[in-house]
C-alpha cells in the first residue's frame, strides 16, 4: 500500500522537483523568520508564525518521504548562486539527508502545532518567535546541504539561533550561565567539524561532498573520526562533551526545549553519519572501538545522572544523553560490522541506529511538550512540589504516560522496537574477526540492559512523582488542564509513537535507501512478512509482531474486564486510604522524587557521584528535628571542566596585567613580537 | 498451521488454570517442610474466587491509573507467559515474539504495578515501588545476559528454536550454560518475590517489597494481581524448564498421544521445580534490602561471563 501511496504522490510531483520544494521550503522559513519580527509582539502574529512553520514542515515531510521512497529521486542538485562567496550553495535530498528531513520536519511539525497554544503564554514573544523559524530553517539547511560550506553555514545558524533561544529567558542566572556554555562547546564543536571537512577536502579544496567522495586518495581517518566524534558529539550530547546539554536545554522555552532535544540533537548524529560513513570512505575496524566506549559511558552515565535529578526537564535532558549513547551504540557496531565486511548485519545495526533516532525525536519531544504543560500548569519545573496533576490533568497526564512507556523502551511503543533491533545486531557479533569487539560488544550489551531498566525506573520516578500520589505544593492542587493545540499534539506524537511500534516493518522499509547508501546493502523487505511481522535477518533467527503483540495484549484485557464484569461483584467503594491502619495526612511523608532514587543512588551512586548521606538525630527525649543530608557530587564536572575554569581564570588574571602597561612598554612588547617572529622566519628558512 | 492455533489456545487456558495450582503446591510442600499441615493445593483457587466475590475498596484519590493497572499486569503476564512452549513447540505466536519480548513484556508489567504503587501517594507505595524498581534494574540486566547467552549458543532468540536446539545432538555440558541457569534462577527468585529476597507470606513489614506496592489493592483487582504473580513463577519455571530441560517437551505436528506425554513430562518438571525452590527457601534466611543488589549482581556477573565466553569461543 506505501508503493501505491508513493506511485500516486510522485505523479503529482515530478521527482526531480522535490529538491526545489524543500529548498523553496527553506526560504520561505527564511522570510517567515524575517517576519515574525514585524508580527510577533500580537498574539495572532506569532500563531500565524508558527502555524505557517507546521504547514511548511509539513510539506518538507511529504517532499522528503517522496525522496526517500522513490528510487532515482534527488539526483539533480539545486544549486543557489547566493552562497558563500568562495562556492556556491548545493542543496538536494539523498536518502540520507531526506531520512533525517523526514524525522526532523515529522517533529517539528508537530511541535509547532503545539506552539501555536503554547508560545502564546511566552512573556516576551520577540525574543522566542522569530528565531524559532530560523532555527527550524537551519537545521533543514544542515540536512539539504551537499557541501561543506552550506553545511557549516546552516550548522552555525543553527546553534546561534537555538542559543538565542536558550536566553530568551534571561532573568535567572542559571539560564545565563547555561547560555554561556552552550556558547563555548557550540563555538568548539562547529571549529573541530570545520577542520574535519577541510581534512576531508584534501589539498585541492573540493568542498561539495561528492568531491569530497572521490578524493580517495589521501584521507587520515582516524583524525576525521576524532574531529567527528567531537564536533558532532558534542553537539549531539556524548560523554563527557555533553555538559551543555542538561543546562541550555531545560532553559529554552518548553516548545524549543523539545526541539533541542528531539530534534537537534538528531541533527548531530546526522552529521557524525554523513562524515564517517559517507565522506571518509571505508572504516577501518578499530574505529567502532572509540565509538564502542564513548557510546556504552553515554548511555550508562546519562541515565545515571537523570536519576538523581529533580528537575523535571533536566531529568528529560540527561535522557537525551542516554538515548544518543544508545544511538551511537548502533553507529558503532555498524561500523565494526561495514569494517569486517559484513554488509547485511551493519545495515541491521545502522538501521536500529536510525530507527531509534525517529523514535527519540518522537517520545523525547512528547515528553518536553508535556513538562512544559505542566511548567505553564503549575509554574514549576521541580517534581518535589507537584504531585496528583493525574486528576487535575488527565489528558496530558495519558500522553506523558504513553511517552515514558515509549522512552523505557517497553513493548509494544515503538522505543522496544529499535533497542530489540539493537540486540539483535548485537547477537550478530560473535562473527566479527577481531577480538577486541568481541571482548567488548558483550559488555555494551550488558550496559544497554542496564540503562534501559534503570531508565524504565527513572520514568517511574518521574510520572509518579509529577502525576500520581497527593499534591505537594498549592500551585499543583490548583493546576488546569492545557490548551486544545498543545493536547492534540500531545495526543499526535503518542500516536506516533504507538503506530512506529505497532507497525514497525514500514520505518525499517523505508529505510532501504539509507542502508544501501551508506554500507551497501538493506534487510530483506520487512512488508513480505506474513502477519506484518518484522524479522530482520532470518525468521527462525528472531522476529517480533508488534501488532499482534499489541492486539493480544488488547483482547486480553478487554476478554478479562469483560469476564470480571460478567462473574465479579460490581461493587466498588471509595474510601481513605488504608497504609496499614497509619494513613498519614500530610502530603510531605509521601514517596518524593529523591527518596524514590535512593535505594538506586546507595546501590550505583556511591562510586559515581560519591553519594553521601548523613543523617543527625536528636537524642533520645530531644523533641528537635531530624535532619538527613545528602552530598552528590558532578564527578565529570569536577574532574574534566573545573580544572579548564580554573586555567582560563588564573591566565585571565596573570595576563590582566598587560592591560596597565605605559605607551613605553607596548612599544617594546611590539618591537620584541616583532624580532621574535623575525627570528622565527630567519631560522624557519 | 491450525495445530498451531490449537497449541496456542490449549497453552492460554493451560498458563492460566495451572498457574494457581502451582503455588497452591509449593506452598503445601513448604508447610510440610516446616512440619505444618498446611492449606489445600487448591487454596489460591478459593482465594483468587472469593477476592472476586468481593467488594472492591478504593483509596479516595485513586485515579484511573489505579484501577486500570490490574487489567494491564493480568494481560501482559498472561501474554509472556503464553508465549512460552510448556507442554508443546509450535505455538503459533512464537513467530512472533521472541524471548527479549517475553523480558520486555514481564518489565511493562512492573513498570505499570510500580506506578500503581506511587498513585495513592503513601509511604509503603512509595517504598514498595522505588525497592522493586532498584532490583529490576539489575535483574532485568541479568535476565537480558542470559538470553544473550542461550540465544549465542541455539543461534536464535525464538524459544521454540533454542528449546530445539537444547535437545539436538550438539548440545553437551558446557560452561556458559551452567553460568546462565545459576543467573536464571537467581533471577527467577529475585523477579517472584521469593526468599531470600523478599518474602510473599509476610505482611506489615519494612522490608517487603512486591506486597507494599499492592497494599492498597482489594476484591477483584487484587484477585487479578494475584493471579498474575502465581503466572509470573509458572512462567519462569516454564523458562528454566522450556531451555534447560526440554526433554518431553512434544515436537510440533506429533499424534495426540505425544501430547499426553508432553503434558505429563511438564507436570513432572513443574513439580520437580516446585519442589527444588521450596527446598531451597527452606534452607535459607531473608537477606537485608541492601544485600539483594549484591545477590543480583552476582547473577549479572554470571551472565556477563556466560556470553563473553561464549562471544571468544566462536572462532568464525
Amino acid at each position: 500500500m506505501g508503493r501505491i501511496m508513493v506511485g500516486i504522490s510522485i505523479s503529482i510531483v515530478a521527482p526531480f522537483l522535490l529538491n526545489q520544494i524543500a529548498a523553496y521550503g527553506v526560504g520561505i522559513l527564511l522570510l517567515l523568520a524575517a517576519l515574525a519580527i514585524l508580527v510577533c509582539r500580537r498574539p495572532f502574529g506569532s500563531r500565524f508564525i508558527y502555524g505557517a512553520c507546521a504547514l511548511v514542515c509539513s510539506a518538507l515531510v511529504g517532499a522528503a518521504l517522496c525522496a526517500l521512497l522513490a528510487p532515482g529521486a534527488g539526483l539533480d542538485a539545486v544549486e543557489i548562486p547566493i552562497g558563500v562567496p568562495l562556492g556556491r550553495t548545493w542543496l538536494a535530498l539523498d536518502p540520507l539527508s531526506a531520512a533525517f528531513a523526514v524525522i526532523v520536519n515529522l517533529t517539528t511539525a508537530i511541535v509547532s502545532f503545539y506552539a501555536i497554544g503554547h508560545g502564546t503564554h511566552a512573556a516576551e514573544p520577540q525574543r522566542v518567535v522569530p528565531f524559532y523559524p530560523a532555527f527550524v530553517a537551519a537545521m533543514n539547511i544542515v540536512l539539504l546541504a551537499q557541501d561543506a560550506f552550506s553545511f557549516l553555514v546552516g550548522w552555525e545558524i543553527m546553534s546561534l539561533a537555538s542559543w538565542a533561544l536558550v536566553v530568551s529567558e534571561d532573568r535567572s542566572a542559571s539560564n545565563r550561565r547555561a547560555g554561556i556554555v552552550y556558547l563555548i562547546m557550540a563555538t568548539g564543536g562547529a571549529m573541530t567539524l570545520l577542520l574535519a571537512f577541510g581534512i576531508l577536502a584534501g589539498p585541492e579544496g573540493g568542498y561539495t561532498f561528492d568531491a569530497m567522495r572521490q578524493a580517495a586518495a589521501f584521507k587520515p581517518g582516524a583524525i576525521v573520526l576524532a574531529l567527528a566524534l567531537i564536533g558532532a558529539g558534542s553537539k549531539a550530547g556524548l560523554v563527557p562533551l555533553h555538559a551543555w546539554l542538561p543546562l541550555a536545554h531545560p532553559a529554552a522555552p518548553s516548545h524549543v526545549s523539545a526541539l533541542m532535544s528531539g530534534v537537534m540533537t538528531k541533527v548531530a548524529v546526522y552529521g557524525f553519519i554523513r562524515i564517517v560513513f559517507d565522506l571518509s570512505g571505508p572504516p577501518s575496524w578499530w574505529w567502532s572501538i572509540p565509538v564502542l566506549i564513548v557510546a556504552a559511558i553515554t548511555a550508562i552515565l546519562g541515565v545515571l545522572y537523570a536519576l538523581m535529578e529533580h528537575d523535571l526537564k533536566r531529568l528529560l535532558a540527561y535522557h537525551t544523553v542516554e538515548n544518543i549513547g544508545i544511538i551511537f551504540i548502533g553507529l558503532g557496531l555498524a561500523l565494526a560490522f561495514e569494517a569486517s565486511g559484513f554488509a547485511v548485519a551493519a545495515a541491521l545495526a545502522l538501521i536500529a541506529a536510525i530507527f531509534h533516532v525517529f523514535n527519540h525525536s518522537l517520545f523525547k519531544s512528547l515528553l518536553f511538550l508535556g513538562a512544559g504543560a505542566v511548567l505553564s500548569a503549575t509554574g514549576e519545573r521541580d517534581m518535589e512540589c507537584m504531585g496528583g496533576l493525574i486528576h487535575r490533568m488527565p489528558v496530558t497526564a495519558f500522553a506523558f504516560l504513553m511517552g515514558c512507556i515509549a522512552i523505557s523502551a517497553l513493548p509494544p511503543f515503538n522505543g522496544f522496537v529499535s533497542e530489540w533491533l539493537t540486540f539483535q545486531a548485537i547477537l550478530m557479533s560473535p562473527q566479527l574477526p577481531q577480538w577486541i569487539p568481541r571482548l567488548l560488544v558483550p559488555a555494551v550489551g550488558a550496559t544497554l540492559a542496564c540503562s534501559a531498566a534503570l531508565a524504565a525506573a527513572c520514568f517511574v520516578k518521574a510520572f509518579g512523582s509529577t502525576f500520581l500520589g497527593r499534591p505537594r505544593a498549592p500551585s499543583a492542587a490548583a493546576a488546569k488542564e492545557t490548551d486544545r493545540w498543545s493536547l492534540g499534539a500531545m495526543l499526535l506524537l503518542a500516536a506516533l509513537c504507538l503506530g512506529a511500534g505497532v507497525l514497525p516493518g514500514f520505518v525499517i522499509d523505508s529505510l532501504a535507501g539509507v542502508s544501501n547508501l551508506l554500507v551497501g546493502a538493506q534487510l530483506a523487505a520487512q512488508s513480505d512478512q506474513p502477519w506484518l511481522r518484522i524479522a530482520p535477518i532470518d525468521p527462525a533467527r528472531s522476529a517480533y509482531n508488534g501488532l499482534l503483540v499489541f492486539s493480544m495484549i488488547v483482547i486480553a484485557a478487554g476478554l478479562t474486564a469483560l469476564i470480571v464484569r460478567r462473574f465479579a461483584s460490581h461493587g466498588l467503594r471509595r474510601a481513605p486510604a488504608w497504609d496499614c491502619g497509619f494513613p498519614d495526612p500530610s502530603p510531605v511523608t509521601q514517596y518524593s522524587s529523591s527518596s524514590f532514587a535512593q535505594p538506586i543512588r546507595r546501590v550505583f551512586g556511591s562510586v559515581v557521584f560519591r553519594a553521601r548521606e548523613h543523617v543527625t538525630m536528636p537524642r533520645a527525649g530531644d523533641t528537635g528535628k531530624a535532619k538527613l543530608q545528602l552530598n552528590l557530587h558532578d564527578t565529570l564536572w569536577e574532574a574534566l571542566y573545573d580544572p579548564v575554569i580554573r586555567f582560563v581564570n588564573t591566565a585571565a588574571d596573570r595576563l590582566n596585567g598587560f592591560q596597565f602597561l605605559t605607551i613605553r612598554k607596548y612599544l617594546m612588547l611590539v618591537f620584541a613580537a616583532l624580532v621574535l617572529l623575525l627570528v622565527i622566519i630567519g631560522t624557519w628558512r | 498451521m491450525i495445530q498451531d492455533w490449537q497449541t496456542q489456545l490449549v497453552q492460554l487456558v493451560l498458563v492460566l488454570v495451572l498457574a494457581p495450582l502451582l503455588s497452591g503446591v509449593t506452598r503445601k510442600i513448604k508447610s510440610r517442610l516446616l512440619r505444618r499441615r498446611g492449606p489445600s493445593v487448591f487454596q489460591p483457587y478459593r482465594d483468587i474466587l472469593k477476592l472476586i466475590r468481593k467488594e472492591t475498596v478504593i483509596a479516595d484519590n485513586a485515579s484511573w491509573l489505579f484501577r486500570t493497572t490490574p487489567y494491564v499486569i493480568f494481560a501482559t503476564t498472561w501474554l509472556a507467559a503464553a508465549l512460552i512452549p510448556t507442554f508443546a513447540a509450535g505455538l503459533a505466536f512464537s513467530a512472533a515474539a521472541d524471548v527479549i519480548v517475553i523480558v520486555a513484556l514481564l518489565g511493562t508489567a512492573r513498570f505499570f504495578l510500580a506506578l500503581a504503587g506511587l498513585d495513592i501517594g503513601t509511604s509503603f507505595g512509595g517504598i514498595g515501588s522505588s525497592r522493586e524498581m532498584m532490583f529490576a534494574s539489575l535483574a532485568e540486566p541479568a535476565m537480558l545476559l542470559v538470553v544473550f547467552t542461550v540465544s549465542l549458543f541455539a543461534g536464535s532468540t525464538q524459544l521454540s528454536s533454542i528449546s530445539a536446539h537444547m535437545t539436538g545432538p550438539a548440545v553437551g555440558l558446557n560452561i556458559s550454560l551452567a553460568l546462565a541457569l545459576v543467573a536464571l534462577v537467581i533471577v527467577a527468585i529475585a523477579e517472584n518475590a521469593r526468599i531470600p529476597v523478599d518474602n510473599p507470606a509476610t505482611h506489615l513489614e519494612l522490608t517487603m517489597v512486591h506486597e507494599a506496592m499492592i497494599l492498597e489493592y482489594s476484591g477483584r483487582h487484587l484477585a487479578l494481581i494475584e493471579a498474575a504473580a502465581s503466572m509470573k513463577l509458572l512462567l519462569y519455571v516454564s523458562l528454566v524448564a522450556c531451555i534447560f530441560t526440554p526433554w518431553g517437551t512434544t515436537v510440533a505436528g506429533s499424534d495426540a498421544l505425544a501430547y499426553f506425554i508432553g503434558l505429563g513430562a511438564y507436570a513432572l518438571k513443574l513439580l520437580a521445580f516446585g519442589f527444588a525452590l521450596v527446598l531451597f527457601e527452606t534452607a535459607i534466611a531473608k537477606m537485608r534490602v541492601f544485600r539483594v543488589p549484591e545477590f543480583l549482581s552476582v547473577a549479572l556477573m554470571l551472565g556477563l561471563l556466560g556470553a563473553i565466553l561464549l562471544f571468544i569461543s566462536r572462532v568464525p
